[in-house]
């Protein structure tokens, strides 16, 4: 088996290996360069943890191979904290933080890549096109509640009322007529 | 987990990939975006000898008109096709079945050629494209040829295309405003149907009901005669062989595709 | 101003949303530089001798340092439940049988990562198949025993009295039935991990991913043979664990054994189908539930019997049926109570703790049971839970099971509950739709619960130390995997003394600074943790008054601490000299270290209500909304608070609807990958309504109970129950969880057909 030469720009510096043509994208990441933020949780495309964006896209890094990374750009969470790398200026970041949108923090990365995707292909999100648009990743800890209510305050919008309007549209059609309780 | 180990190769055209299929036969193994066959390569059930990547040939990346038909290059992903002004016009049931495979992240990879090619019975695109009569372009060294779609598919995971064949293009009837639904039926968002029912223009086509895309060709009879929605419905699973697995029986299978095939009938009857 | 109550943000953020985490697999300690990778082949079948393990052909493959199987490990198998028949030992790699999919039969290390799944294929493993015991009825049987030796399947019998012939004599109404708590995955989203690496001076630094750093030293230790002393475990941070990682995984000893053996650091981290056949699963209990009153609604006996699976090799599920039968009346006052369980081992992974571990089985199965006898006499579900829940001026209330309830007040959670959900309205909806013969119906379920928190270990410790830069800071015998300790025992330690959170670190999980700990678990770590950390601020501070006294030539009566200053300074006396705590760390040490011993469990409670719709035609299941009352006392930090109710709102909500480990009657698992198992994603779920509601306990000085558990216990009864009612005027009076659209459909096809 050949290995491939391979120039993948990574958070906006160029990075260059010899690589086994089967070396998982993740896997470039983690061990070749040492970012090792993206997260690896299953084996099948399932769980989004190791959501990067390509070309400005997101995509799941364990499903596509560095050499299909090629004369590519790649963005992790560590390319979201700035030069100084610790930055948290970064509005879907800085929002994750402010909702309490992270726990054990496995997936976090992934959300915040798939979150930020999601932003930029529709930044007029509410919470229904937020659940849809990060049905790929998964997270054990949160319930998705504070995941939903960050990326709604990353996109700009009032998570409260968003909630609200989405509990609505539910009593709505559940329950014509009906206005549903107060919750809190 | 990890892949066993192949050679890769990136031809930079279509004959440039069909040169490599002709040269390696079944050793070689197309990849697209690869979000069909990286799952299988990962759990070492495929472990081809060369991948040959066209994942990057732009003359496969288009969507255009073509007098009664879209042409729509196999390279296109699907988030090409969900997001296509030009088919939200001209096709509207092919984004909207394209939304609904996978999540984002697989939209963004994944495309229609390979979605075809790969032939799980369990897939949207398939089924989508049975029903809109599509064809399929199929290109060789010894020359190209169409498919109808009703021909393509022959059994599970297998389809009419030739080892040295490259699906090069799908060309889509414009169906413009006739009325069409597609109704996917899921645990999960995420997940393959356990059904799912395509519906255009009074033709029928059945996601996993069988081991390939289907049409419900009964059901298109009793409409074709004028038939009710709910009469023409009921006959949705006749001649279907559904699977079993842990998601769904072959009765509640034909369940499934009854109810379906009744709303998918009646949003697109008010569409 | 206090900070007690308030929503600061987690400290642990800033690091986790920039560079991310470090896990134990991102570790780039120099104490593993040079480590070889482990992979360990692992059996394909679930029961079956071994005939021949062939490893030459693996030997040879490239960058393979060593393979090694069963016969090469010096080490006693151990018995992974002390309780257990002490034939139930689980080899380290098998050599004579194996007894689930996943079982470890070789291990492979080579010099790269990659190289390992390449040489594991080639390892020739010969496997003479023996019937598979995957059913616990089966077990039962003993025809088809896992371990011969033992002569029996059956681990543990809990409770061997005759069941009373008239238990319900005195009952007008008397309902039975079989129902299935299904066994379901953890599936934290790390996996598990562990890395090993012996230094001179003959200790083993051991990196895993746990929830208990000086529990898995102990075991490790014990297993290995060697003293505690010699075995330097390590948490780096933890990708969740959600009971799965109590206690030590053989695999962690393993490693450290292999690390030994070949004199290299070793590094392990297995993938995820792994981890789903690997990692221990929760829950799966069969239960028969009878329970008798009269028809005016009083409850007067009850009677729970369980059989529960504790798969091929018992570890903590054999216990975890203790809990269920302690937990067995629930929030109700009823006068008998009977119950009793058997444990058998079966051909499918181990099972142990998750998310509740033994109480949220007691309160699916007491409040299927509340159901079952509501619809037997007509009378609305909320109205019977209220009619037989213990009263407020009961507490403490000691339950026939023998347990002491603190404090509660049920029936103000479930009034709480119905009042937020508009509970009359939602009737009048179902009622309209019925009506209509809708094809979407709804269901409206009601749960009420109380559960056991701090309930293994009472004591904790906590040493605080404040610094001369005025920092401060924190080591715990607790050990966060997400739920945020650093930031709240921050707080705790703040409020006394007033500096800022910011300023406080608190460190976790290295069994070198905290010998001793109970980790975290059976959601403790507050009402034990952090009572401790905020105890020994008060120890820290009767300390600096003490020297403060001869500094400020006061009296130590007269002192007290300026929190706006972190400082002691004289009561009364403004503008009299201070001394701050950050100067009297400069003068001498300022360090305490303190227990606090609670001495006995806390337990929450609370209620939920849920909507649900049901698509009559199809089986499936949405939930429209949750509204959530749970009760842990004061919240120290809401927005953690908040967290963990979520989470654990929506493990129960993916236990009644969606997650079920299977395995075919081979014992082939059929769930074992992300895209099998039923783990729900956010388009599943809705956000969820919280009520607050907060009565402390007399346990400790700050009133706290637990949390992290509360959510999943409450919400998929209130879940299931929703489910059944939304069909219950087709006459179904129980489906068992998940309520998966096929189970649904069936369930409404028999109905039908019966009815018909």
């Amino acid at each position: 088996m050949t290995n491939v030469k391979v120039d993948i720009t990574v958070n906006g510096r160029t990075t260059t290996d010899d690589v086994e043509p089967r070396l998982l994208l993740a896997h470039y990441l983690r061990e070749n360069l040492g970012l090792k933020a993206t997260n690896i949780g299953c084996d099948t495309t399932s769980c989004g943890a190791c959501t990067v964006l390509l070309d400005g896209e997101s995509v799941k890094s364990c499903t596509v191979l560095a050499v299909q990374a090629d004369q590519l750009a790649v963005t992790t969470m560590e390319g979201l904290a700035g030069e100084s790398g610790d930055s948290l200026d970064n509005p879907v970041t800085a929002a994750f933080r402010a909702e309490h949108g992270l726990q054990c923090g496995f997936c976090t990365p992934g959300m915040v890549m798939a979150v930020t995707g999601l932003i930029a292909e529709n930044p007029d999100l509410d919470e229904r096109a937020v659940r849809e648009g990060l049905e790929g990743n998964l997270c054990r800890c949160t319930g998705y509640h504070n995941i939903v209510r960050a990326a709604l305050v990353a996109a700009g919008k009032d998570p409260d009322a968003e909630q609200e309007i989405e509990a609505e549209s539910d009593a709505a059609r559940t329950a014509p007529g009906f206005s549903a309780g107060s919750g809190s | 987990m990890i892949p066993v180990g192949f050679d890769y190769a990136r031809p930079d055209s279509v004959d440039g990939a069909l040169a490599l299929l002709a040269e390696h036969g079944e050793d070689a193994t197309v990849m697209a975006g690869g979000h069909s066959l990286l799952p299988v390569m990962k759990l070492r059930l495929a472990a081809p000898e060369l991948i040959v990547d066209i994942g990057r040939l732009r003359e496969l990346n288009y969507i255009r008109v073509d007098g009664d038909e879209v042409a729509i290059g196999a390279g296109t992903r699907h988030h090409d096709v969900e997001t296509s002004e030009l088919l939200a016009t001209e096709v509207p049931l092919l984004p909207a079945v394209a939304r609904t495979v996978g999540d984002p992240q697989v939209r963004h990879r994944g495309t229609l050629g390979g979605s075809l090619a790969h032939g799980d019975p369990a897939s949207d695109l398939p089924a989508a494209v049975l029903a809109l009569d599509a064809t399929i372009v199929l290109r060789s060294p010894r020359g190209e040829r169409s498919v109808p779609a009703t021909e393509f598919w022959t059994g599970v995971f297998t389809t009419a295309k030739e080892p040295d064949e490259l699906i090069v293009e799908i060309r889509v009837p414009r169906t413009g405003t006739a009325g069409w639904a597609y109704e996917k039926f899921t645990r999960r968002a995420n997940d393959w149907a356990i059904v799912a029912v395509a519906v255009v223009d009074g033709r029928v086509g059945l996601v996993n009901m069988g081991s390939t895309p289907l049409r419900a060709s009964a059901t298109e009879a009793a409409l074709a005669e004028g038939k009710s929605i709910a009469d023409a419905a009921a006959l949705a699973d006749e001649g279907t062989e559904p699977p079993t697995d842990t998601a769904g029986t072959p009765d509640y299978r034909r369940n499934l595709a009854r109810v379906l095939t009744r709303r998918a009938l009646e949003t697109a009857a008010g569409r | 101003m206090s900070i007690m109550g308030t929503r600061v943000v987690r400290v642990e953020d800033p690091v986790f949303l920039t560079r991310g985490a470090t896990y134990t697999d991102d570790l780039t300690d120099e104490r593993l530089t040079g480590a070889l990778h482990l992979t360990l082949v692992r059996s394909p079948i679930a029961h079956a001798t071994i005939t021949s393990i062939d490893v030459e052909a693996a030997r040879e493959a490239p960058g393979v340092v060593a393979v090694l199987t069963g016969a090469d490990i010096d080490l006693e198998a151990p018995l992974l439940f002390a309780g257990a028949p002490k034939q139930m030992v689980r080899p380290w790699l098998a050599t004579e049988r194996v007894r689930f999919v996943g079982e470890p039969v070789a291990a492979v290390l080579t010099e790269e990562r990659y190289q390992g799944p390449d040489a594991a294929e080639l390892v020739d493993v010969d496997y003479e198949p023996l019937p598979a015991v995957v059913d616990v009825r089966e077990a039962l049987k003993d025809e088809n025993l896992l371990f011969p030796d033992a002569g029996t399947n059956t681990c543990s019998v809990y409770n061997k009295e005759d069941p009373d012939p008239d238990f319900f004599a005195d009952c007008e109404v008397v309902v039975t039935r079989e129902i299935i708590n299904q066994r379901v995955a953890a599936a934290s989203l790390e996996t598990r991990a562990a890395s090993a690496a012996w230094g001179d001076d003959g200790r083993c630094t051991l990196f895993v991913s746990n929830q208990n750093a000086q529990g898995a030293r102990d075991e490790v230790a014990g297993w290995l043979g060697v003293d505690a002393s010699q075995i330097h475990v390590i948490l780096p941070d933890v990708g969740g664990g959600f009971g799965a990682k109590i206690g030590a995984d053989p695999e962690f000893a393993l490693v450290a054994w292999l690390a030994r053996h070949t004199g290299r650091p070793v590094r392990w981290s297995e993938s995820r189908s792994e981890n789903m056949t690997g990692m221990v699963q929760g829950r799966d209990q069969r239960q028969t539930i009878t329970i008798g009153g009269s028809r005016d609604g009083r409850v007067k006996a009850y009677r729970l019997d369980v059989i529960a699976d504790a798969g091929a090799y018992p570890r903590l599920g054999v216990f975890l049926p203790v809990f269920t039968r302690m937990m067995a009346p629930g929030t109700y006052d009823i006068e008998k109570v009977d119950s009793r369980a058997t444990v058998v081992v079966t051909n499918t992974t181990s099972t142990a703790a998750y998310r509740g571990a033994g109480r949220p089985e007691a309160t699916s199965a007491i409040e299927r049971a509340m159901d079952l006898f509501a619809a037997e006499i007509g009378m609305d579900p909320a109205e019977i839970r209220k009619i037989n829940v213990v009263a407020p001026e009961k507490f403490p209330f000691t339950t026939k099971g023998g347990v002491e309830y603190d404090s509660g007040e049920y029936a103000k959670a479930i009034d709480l509950a119905l009042e937020a959900s508009d509970y009359a309205t939602l009737r009048e909806v179902q009622k309209a739709r019925r009506e209509r013969g809708d094809a979407k119906q709804i269901g409206i379920g009601v749960s009420s619960y109380v559960e056991i928190t701090g309930g293994g270990a009472f004591a904790e410790n906590a040493s605080l130390e404040v610094h001369a830069d005025g920092t401060a800071l924190v080591w715990t015998g607790t050990s966060p995997h997400g739920q945020g300790h650093a930031t709240a025992w921050a707080m705790l330690a703040s409020e006394q003394l007033g500096i800022p959170v910011d300023k406080i670190t608190v460190r976790h999980g290295d069994t070198d600074h905290v010998p001793r700990g109970g980790g975290t678990m059976g959601s403790r770590s507050l009402q034990t943790g952090g009572v401790a950390v905020h105890q020994a601020s008060l120890e820290l501070i009767d300390l600096a008054k003490a020297r403060a006294a001869e500094i400020l030539e006061a009296s130590v009566e007269d002192l007290e601490v300026d929190t706006a200053n972190a400082a002691i300074v004289v009561r009364g006396a403004p503008g009299s000299p201070t001394v701050s705590f950050a100067q009297l760390a400069e003068r001498e040490e300022l360090k305490v270290q303190t227990v606090f011993d609670g001495k006995k469990a806390t337990f929450p409670f609370g209620s939920h209500v849920a909507v649900v719709e049901v698509d009559t035609e199809t089986g499936k299941v949405t939930v429209e909304r949750i509204w959530a009352v749970d009760d842990a006392g004061p919240v120290l930090n809401p927005l953690l608070c908040e967290g963990q109710r979520h989470g654990g709102i929506a493990q129960g909500i993916a236990q009644a609807l969606l997650e079920e480990v299977v395995f075919d009657p081979d014992g082939q698992p059929l769930t074992a990958t992300f895209a099998d198992y039923g783990f729900p994603s956010a388009a599943e779920l809705p956000s969820f309504d919280l009520v607050t509601m907060e009565t402390p306990t007399p346990i400790n000085p700050l009133g706290f109970k637990g949390i992290g558990e509360a959510g999943t216990i409450g919400s998929a009864p209130a879940v299931q129950s929703a489910v059944v009612d939304a069909l219950s005027h087709l006459g179904i009076r129980h489906i068992d969880m998940p309520t998966t659209p096929l189970r649904v459909w069936e369930a409404i096809q028999d109905a039908v057909k019966e009815d018909g």
